[in-house]
């Protein structure tokens, strides 16, 4: 099935691995921003889940070590994100950004040495004659086992937030943390760990794309990506399904875009790489236009310090 | 049991004090940063911040003390202004750009043409793409309540990628043997922003930075304007009260903001750097955001600040040359000092108590 020179089969494939990234990423900091805390370190925490997973899986030999320290050094990050601004109360705005900034320096020094290396290749999970099928096979049954712990992750989170006791206590928190803090609940700690989430979550989703996506480490690498998690998570209204529609769409984007760059039309490759992010801005736009006129989804705690006084 | 206690109003000791603090400890883990590259600590820390301004060479160094400090001074005036008011620009590097190109775009235009009027021209070209730029998220946050966070950010890749294509299509010297990069502009006397004494480095945009300080310092503690996005800022229920509109204010802060990052990027497009190329911006927009922090969002203190940043981007090329410190290392040591100033904040306006000692 090809339509004007660019294979459908094949696009929705790229899209499931292009997408998971983001979708990682949104999904963890859905989870922080459902808690009351607005971190916009996303892309400093990718980032250094990404060198990190790819400094651990080269010296190791095992991508699977490199997902876990991908995972540690995103959490790593979240938590003295968590320090600086639940403990020590610091602007959360500010924050994210030295986050951010903090991240991509250091990643980029811990780099040096690591480019143009390839690392170990992650396996493809064998279905058997499944892959074989016509369409079906090669999008849902020709992917690495990250792309399928994404997709259960949404369910996962979906569930957690909606239907478990602690998804009810993390959202009270994210909701009204002084009526929280009075029946009880220990708001500071549950927002830790929900920060702990997001930042693993983000450092698997970096370290997928130095292992899987690119496959390489190349400074700022992940070039917007966390940025665009935090988009979706608005734009997802705050909901898991949500987070998989808009990272999928973001994902069909952005491998349209390279397919594009790929077909040689007479489109310059420049203006071309704009989509994914000019598409962000769109669909921010269109998604506030209706939030205005509906209710507000945001989590009303969202981005406020707390401080108990007694 | 250690307890906090919220002032009533901030500590102005502290203020002043945690600028200072930050560098310190910022001093501190950035040696312990460099000792574990393997590089001499104490070596490394004195070339950033010693041998720029009084080390051997320092004459050159001088120099291009105000080269740097000019944009980021410029650009992080114009940030804190909204900060102040709770409004968050984090795209001045994309309105930086986008200055550059529109102050480029007028000179090639009017090229080999010789006229007094061109650089000003050119100034204004650069102010108004900034302008512009910035309206973008100015215009869907009041229209539609878009984040300008978001958008601005997203907007600074949309700019690098229209910086690409400009030097690499339209804007491409026609004489520049298929190398990518517009003509140079230091070799346009009419458009050539020139050092004013030689060897200073002070050019125009660096008259400008200093305006620019004045001219928000003014803005800020003079104006009716200036008062109206202080409390905007401290308390947006009173200022709706008020009868501040957010719009305005919105409007006001993300466009002065733009401007001053699009003059940055026009000086130093004609100046510095002279041409358009694909790598020619610098992070100036994002090491504003620090500049503006750490000088407490306060044209003086931006002043000092864009100084001292300026000082550990020369001191970090001094240190990349004479030690093989990383480029990257810099940066690393820049975020640190962020984090070390706003986790140093608290005591500005909290008090540390013992639990027990007092109620």
């Amino acid at each position: 099935m090809t339509l004007g020179g660019i294979d459908l089969i094949a696009l929705t494939a790229t899209l499931m691995v292009s997408s998971t990234p983001v979708l990682l990423a949104a999904l963890g900091e859905l989870v922080v921003e459902k808690s009351g805390v607005l971190n916009l370190g996303v892309e400093g925490m990718m980032i250094m889940g990404a060198i990190g997973g790819f400094a651990a899986a080269v010296m190791t030999g095992s991508p699977a070590v490199g997902f876990a320290a991908g995972a540690l050094a995103g959490m790593g990050m979240a938590l003295l994100f968590g320090v600086i601004t639940q403990i020590l109360l610091a602007n959360q705005v500010a924050t994210g950004l030295a986050l951010t900034l903090f991240g991509l320096g250091l990643s980029a020094l811990f780099g040096k040495g690591f480019e143009g290396i390839r690392p170990p290749q992650t396996a493809r999970i064998d279905f058997g004659g499944l892959a074989d099928l016509p369409v079906l096979g090669p999008i849902l049954f020709s992917h690495d086992w990250v792309v399928y712990f994404s997709l259960f992750a949404v369910g996962a989170v979906g569930l957690f937030l909606s239907r478990s006791r602690a998804g009810l206590i993390l959202r009270a928190v994210g909701e009204n943390h002084d009526a929280a803090h009075a029946l009880g609940y220990r708001v500071v700690a549950v927002r830790l760990a929900a920060l702990a989430f997001g930042g693993a979550m983000a450092g698997l989703g970096g370290a997928y794309l130095s292992l899987v996506r690119v496959p390489q480490w190349t400074e700022g690498m992940t070039a917007g990506a966390g940025w665009i998690a935090l988009a979706i998570v608005v734009f997802a209204g705050w909901r898991a399904g949500g987070v998989l529609l808009g990272a999928y769409l973001f994902g069909g984007v952005t491998a349209l875009q390279l397919r594009l760059q790929a077909a040689e039309y007479a489109i310059p490759v420049q203006l071309l790489s704009m989509a994914p992010y000019l598409i962000t801005i769109i669909v921010l736009v269109a998604i506030s236009a209706l939030h205005a006129r509906g209710r507000q989804a945001a989590p009303a705690a969202l981005g406020r310090s707390f401080h108990a006084s007694r | 049991m250690i307890h906090l206690e919220r002032r009533r109003a901030a500590s102005r000791f502290w203020t002043l004090a945690v600028p200072v603090v930050a560098v310190l400890a910022t001093m501190l883990a950035g040696a312990g940063l460099f000792a574990a590259l393997g590089k001499p600590p104490a070596e490394a820390l004195r070339m950033i911040f010693w041998d720029p301004l009084l080390g051997p060479n320092a004459e050159y160094f001088r120099g291009q003390l105000l080269v740097k400090a000019g944009p980021l001074i410029l650009i992080a005036c114009g940030l804190a202004v909204g900060f102040r008011a709770g409004i968050w620009n984090i795209g001045a590097e994309g309105q930086y750009i986008v200055g550059a190109l529109s102050g480029a775009a007028v000179a090639l235009a009017l090229w080999p043409a010789e006229s007094p009027l061109i650089f000003p021209t050119m100034v204004l070209a650069g102010a108004l793409g900034g302008w512009a730029w910035a309206m973008i998220p100015a215009f869907l946050k009041t229209r539609f309540g878009t984040s300008e966070i978001l958008v601005s950010l997203m907007l600074v890749y949309v700019a690098q990628n229209l910086l690409a294509y400009m030097a690499f299509g339209p804007m491409k010297n026609p004489q520049g043997f298929g190398f990518p990069g517009s003509r140079n502009l230091q070799q346009y006397p009419s458009a050539h922003n020139a050092e004013l004494i030689a060897g200073s480095g002070l050019h125009w945009g660096v008259v400008a930075a200093l305006l620019a300080v004045i001219g928000t310092h003014l803005l800020m503690s003079r104006h009716l304007l200036g008062f109206r996005i202080r409390v905007a800022g401290e308390a947006p229920r009173a200022a709706r009260f008020a009868g501040v509109s957010p719009a305005r204010l919105i409007r006001f802060c993300l466009g002065l903001s733009g401007a001053l990052a699009g003059v940055a990027g026009m000086f130093e497009v004609a100046g510095p750097s002279g041409q358009i190329t694909d790598s020619f911006n610098a992070n100036y927009g994002f090491t504003a955001i620090i500049v503006a922090f750490l000088g407490r969002l306060n044209p003086w203190g931006i002043l000092a600040a864009g100084l001292l940043m300026a000082l550990t981007y020369i001191g970090g090329d001094l240190a990349q040359l004479m030690l093989g410190l990383p480029a990257a290392a810099i940066q690393a040591f820049q975020g640190m000092l962020l984090f070390f100033l706003l986790a140093f904040d608290l005591l500005t306006q909290y008090r540390i108590r013992w639990k027990g000692a007092r109620t």
